[in-house]
């Protein structure tokens, strides 16, 4: 599993395989300049010996030589990190657009099916985790290793056997740093279960302020808070205290190293096998050498957070996409909005049947109530005709064409759809009214609004058509957002409409305009119509009486009414007192 | 930011041991190249091998007794951080249970959420890394400079140089870089806001078949923030390379000066290294310092953050005792309002010149559009928000002049939006009375037509309910939480458009059963539907915050235009 995840990331990457290049020869060429300066340093130290013994011309010749190593590593590093920097913001930039893509081609299904937060997350922070991490392996990871073999070659070429002595005691700070984070997992495991139950306490209780006020309950709210919040301390306290004895502890073992190196050393000098000079470049060494290791827990960690992240985003990228158009699919053109629906079955889940052998015919111009108490699955008509989902058998028609030949495009142009739940994109109020026709001039734009009674209250907004509205519409209102909603499908004049009529949400009088404005748009269109109000019901050509989402009678209001069925009844307890 | 730090009042001692005992292992850290030195010296110079032993001896005690202080500061740091941490996040929940809607409406609930959480991580994470190495890191760096000074005073010189120009160097990459990292994370919200408003919308998005005009924004704005990002990494790249070019700047003048000093005998070979270790453990603790202040000056925005919600003060003014100054005219009337309005903070008039009686136990219907008021009136009857003109009376005594928990003791109030808390569906009814007994919570549930709801569950009144109510439906939430509300036997019921997700037969059931209650509470129902209150003994017409009408049904249906106009649009074809 984190192999393929490698695997995954690695092909991102090879796009960047000669910057990926570049930045490995930058990073061992400075990791060896970096390392050269203590004997640079070194060097320098043994031409001052004591009183009268310095030599001051091999002295600046050092000096120039650390001078200007300095410099050229310091340019070298500001180049890796750029090119580092390139290559990982690159490679997440490409995950990222690859994974809205995703997002704009994913059956409906699955977004219908998955919380937006999560999907966000993903795309979002997960790619976000999975930079720091990718930028942290390829800076700290990398370079981490190459110092590690650097100082060991330079070491050696020192001293064999204070090498040896400093390779064979390192160890033990990765050991330590292991059994440490080994034990903090399970206390930082509790201290996050810990965190999600106060998140989920200060979530519901402040999120529903009103009715623990309403019930007086504020004492007993905060007595709950403050237990998990005390709980929380402790498991708080110990995760971090243990988490943070990691660095105290590596540092011991790395004092330890330095103390060895020093007194082995020192000795060594004396008899002459070593110079001061040596020692001191050695000395560096050994604190250069321990310290990739004392990061190397880190960065594991880090690295692993990484792919795990990215797991979770190539998930999303490798779901499979809406079905793709057939290669000779039809343009559907000068639609008249003849439907049909033939044996139509569908139903979200295998073992939970829903549509079973559905059969309308519609002409065109028809109008096709659909009635049922709020839930029953009207969404699902919807999502049919609009091949959002598709059907498990049967066949549904526009204009004698099924409509998997037909290119989704062309059959979702010929519809127009207002929604309850209406959506508007962040931009300005034009822009969102051409959405269905980007190339409309402001004239046509300014029609369609005063066919669907926008014009006026878009007219007194600040800037009027230029206004920019946030994200969901802001500070409209409801009624403004179904206006607004009405005027784009107004623009377009789809030959088949889908209306969703407004329940409880909006007063009576913007109903009443949003109603005459549906009335404008209907007009010689074959209309589906989610139907609340009875004059819509009654005037229809065809009714469709949905519950727990199956249709369930289908006729005009008197054919039903005459049945007594489930819409006699519903008719009965809604509209006669 | 500054406020806040009284919630460490209680760790003090923590506070100050833990700085005191980072300071004591800097100390011992410092300590270790003039041992080194010492080997070198008179070790490797005197030939004098036990010497050498004893110093390494020395050296691995120091060690030992870093790691000990270090220890020691890191628990008090934890302990220290995480009781901050614990204190304040208790006195701020407490806090905002005290503000009043008024407020709480104005700032939302999601950013409170975040400021509670999120915020308050970071907070206690800036706090314990103050504590373990504000003091440490500079601290190093000054006491480099110091035992120089010790070593050598005329080549300590260097360091006087090399630290202010160091500092300058950190302090101005910070001063670029922090705005433009915060410019980073308000694109990326950018993507954030795209990507959310393509999942809300992906319905319109493809019934429009703008896919690809969308990914090609998106891309666009990815673009931007790339290039952001890279700037930004480009300007903070350069802070390891400069800053490494000063110190082994430092350390070049080091040698030269050195060998200067030890020409003329003043100083000893180990005297130079000494000073060379000194200015390496400079450039470990500038790279520390740097990651340490983009930590504070995360915390301390995050800090500002949590103040300014302390700031807030609750425009309720709630007084310790009721006062039951009893209005003899009002004393029959179990609510009155007298020429009330409200005002939501400077917008305008939600409510205008509201006045209006009900008699204990008479049924009240209240109707009209969304944004009329209708929910506002009936929140100030609890006082949720306060009139910003005009008295409100419940049972003859002014709201205001009432202890807010014997208010609320007299009024059982069903929210618009149904809201059920994680638990049993008892703990959830007993929200409403604690003390209520088997057959008290059987009538509730009978009332509100929920009994069905309880039978068909496992565990009947014992079945868990997941958080927000996720495992009921709409309308089974909303007859549980009128249940809730019954079960207080309230003198005041108020039903605040909650049975718009029942059927209509459901709803008439409730209906009925509410009025046939044993007790006859004065009711309030709120509805868009017509049929809901049109068998109220008095409704009250709102319209855009008036009262543009009051009366029995028959009445408004000949002299209140809207309250027509809402009939008709409901039961037009049927009348008609």
């Amino acid at each position: 599993m984190q192999r393929k995840t490698i695997g995954k990331v690695l092909k991102y990457i090879d796009k960047y395989i000669d910057l990926v290049i570049l930045s490995l020869i930058l990073a061992a060429v400075s990791v060896a300049l970096t390392l050269y300066i203590p004997i640079l340093v070194g060097k320098g130290i043994d031409f001052i010996i004591s009183a009268g013994h310095v030599d001051f011309i091999d002295i600046k010749k050092t000096i120039i030589q650390i001078v200007i190593v300095v410099l050229i590593t310091s340019v070298i590093q500001w180049w890796m990190n750029i090119v580092n920097n390139k290559i990982t913001y690159n490679v997440v930039r490409d995950i990222r657009n690859e994974a809205f893509e995703k997002i704009e081609r994913l059956p409906l299904s699955f977004i219908d099916s998955h919380q937006y937060g999560d999907i966000v997350s993903r795309v979002i922070a997960d790619v976000d985790q999975f930079a720091d991490g990718l930028l942290m392996g390829f800076t700290q990871a990398f370079t981490g290793v190459v110092t590690i073999l650097g100082t060991l070659i330079f070491m050696l070429s020192i001293n064999v056997r204070i090498t040896v002595l400093v390779v064979c005691v390192t160890p033990m700070s990765l050991i330590v740093a292991n059994v440490i984070a080994k034990k903090t997992y399970l206390m930082f495991k509790k201290q996050s279960e810990v965190r999600g139950e106060q998140t989920s306490i200060i979530d519901e209780m402040i999120g529903n302020q009103k009715v623990v006020r309403a019930y007086s309950r504020e004492k007993a709210v905060q007595e709950q808070f403050d237990k998990v919040n005390d709980e929380l301390k402790k498991c708080s306290t110990k995760a971090i205290f243990y988490s943070a004895t990691t660095n105290p502890a590596t540092r011991f073992v790395n004092g330890f190293v330095y103390a060895l190196v020093g007194v082995v050393g020192a000795i060594f000098a004396i008899s002459g096998n070593i110079t001061v000079g040596q020692l001191s470049s050695f000395l560096s060494y050994a604190n250069q050498y321990t310290k990739p290791f004392n990061e190397i827990s880190g960065v594991i960690t880090e690295l692993q957070n990484a792919i795990a992240c990215a797991a979770r985003i190539f998930e999303l990228i490798e779901e499979p996409a809406e079905v793709e158009d057939l290669v000779d699919a039809i343009e559907l053109k000068d639609v008249e909005g003849r439907v049909t629906l033939e044996n139509v079955s569908f139903s979200y889940v295998p073992d939970r049947k829903l549509i079973e052998n559905f059969n309308l015919a519609v002409k065109p111009g028809q109008k096709i109530a659909i009635v049922g108490p709020t839930g029953c699955g009207k969404t699902t008509v919807i999502n049919l005709l609009m091949r959002f989902y598709d059907v498990n058998s049967g066949r549904i028609c526009v204009d004698g064409h099924c409509i998997k030949d037909i290119t989704k495009k062309s059959l979702r142009d010929s519809y127009g759809m207002v929604l309850q739940e209406t959506w508007l994109k962040s931009g300005t109020i034009l822009e969102n009214l051409t959405m269905g026709k980007p190339d409309a001039t402001r004239e046509e734009v300014i029609a369609a609004a005063k066919a669907s009674h926008a014009h006026s209250f878009i007219r007194r907004l600040e800037n009027g058509y230029d206004t920019v509205i946030s994200e969901d519409g802001g500070s409209l209102s409801q009624g403004q957002k179904q206006l607004l909603c009405i005027a784009r499908v107004m623009l377009c004049k789809p030959p088949i409409l889908i209306l969703d009529e407004a329940t409880s949400s909006i007063d009576t009088r913007t109903e009443i305009k949003i109603q005459e404005a549906f009335n404008v748009l209907m007009e010689g269109r074959t209309s589906f119509i989610v139907a609340h109000r009875l004059s819509t019901i009654r005037e229809a050509d065809i009714i469709l009486v949905m519950k727990d989402g199956n249709i369930i009678e289908q006729g005009n209001h008197e054919k039903l009414l005459e049945e007594g069925g489930f819409y006699s009844k519903l008719y009965n307890s809604q509209f006669a007192v | 930011m500054s406020k806040l730090l009284v919630y460490l009042k209680n760790y003090k001692l923590e506070s100050i041991l833990s700085p005191l005992f980072k300071l004591l292992e800097a100390t011992f850290e410092l300590l270790v190249p003039l041992v080194m030195a010492s080997i070198i010296d008179k070790g490797i110079g005197g030939e004098n091998s036990p010497h050498i032993i004893k110093m390494g001896a020395v050296l691995i005690g120091l060690g030992i007794v870093g790691l000990v202080c270090s220890l020691v500061a890191q628990y008090y740091a934890a302990k220290a951080a995480v009781g901050f941490a614990t204190e304040l996040k208790s006195a701020l929940f407490k806090h905002i249970q005290s503000l009043s809607f008024l407020e709480l409406d104005k700032i939302g609930t999601s950013t409170l959420i975040t400021r509670m959480t999120s915020d308050m991580n970071i907070l206690q994470n800036g706090v314990n890394m103050v504590l373990r190495l504000f003091l440490r890191s500079p601290f190093i760096v000054v006491g480099a400079m110091v035992m120089a000074f010790t070593v050598d005073v005329k080549s300590a010189f260097v360091f006087v140089v090399i630290i202010p120009l160091l500092s300058i160097v950190v302090f101005l990459i910070m001063c670029i870089t922090i705005p433009m990292y915060r410019r980073v994370q308000n694109k990326l919200d950018g993507l954030l806001l795209k990507t959310r408003e393509n999942l809300t919308g992906v319905r319109v998005i493809r019934a429009f078949g703008k896919e690809d005009n969308e990914i090609a924004e998106y891309r666009e704005r990815n673009d931007i923030l790339t290039a952001i990002q890279k700037k930004t990494g480009k300007i903070s790249g350069l802070m390891n390379p400069i800053t490494y070019v000063i110190v082994n700047i430092g350390t070049v003048a080091l040698l030269w000066t050195g060998a200067i000093r030890v020409d003329g005998g003043i100083i000893t070979q180990g005297a130079v290294v000494a000073l060379v270790n000194y200015m390496s453990q400079i450039l470990v603790e500038l790279i520390k310092l740097a990651n340490l202040i983009v930590t504070v000056t995360k915390a301390i925005a995050c800090g500002n953050r949590v103040e300014s919600i302390f700031e807030l003060e609750s425009s309720l003014k709630e007084v310790t005792e009721t006062i039951k100054d009893v209005d003899d005219k009002k004393k029959d009337f179990a609510v009155c309002f007298e020429d009330v309005s409200l005002k939501y903070g400077d917008s305008e008039e939600a409510l205008s010149h509201i006045t209006f009686n009900v008699k204990k136990g008479e049924t009240v219907g209240i109707i009209g559009g969304t944004g009329s008021g209708k929910s506002s009136l009936v929140n100030m009857i609890p006082r949720f928000y306060d009139a910003s003109s005009g008295k409100v009376y419940v049972s003859g005594i002014d709201v205001k002049n009432y202890k807010k928990d014997d208010l609320r003791k007299k009024i059982g109030i069903v929210l618009q939006k149904a809201v059920l808390f994680r638990g049993t569906i008892r703990s959830n009814l007993l929200w409403g009375n604690d003390g209520a007994t088997k057959e008290e919570i059987a009538e509730a549930l009978r009332i509100s037509q929920a009994e069905e709801i309880v039978e068909n569950k496992d565990g009947k009144l014992e079945h868990i309910i997941d958080q927000g109510g996720k495992n009921l439906s709409g309308g089974q939430k909303q007859r549980l939480t009128i249940a809730r509300a019954i079960i207080r036997r309230p003198e005041i019921l108020i039903l605040d458009d909650s049975t718009s997700a029942l059927d209509f037969a459901t709803d008439a059931a409730l209906r009925k059963s509410i009025k046939e209650m044993d007790y006859n509470p004065t009711t309030f129902i709120v509805s868009q539907r017509a049929a809901s209150i049109m068998h109220a003994d008095k409704i009250i017409v709102l319209d855009d915050g008036e009262i543009n009408g009051m009366g029995t049904h028959e009445e408004l249906l000949k002299s209140c235009g809207v309250y027509k106009e809402i009939y008709n649009s409901q039961f037009k074809i049927k009348e008609a």
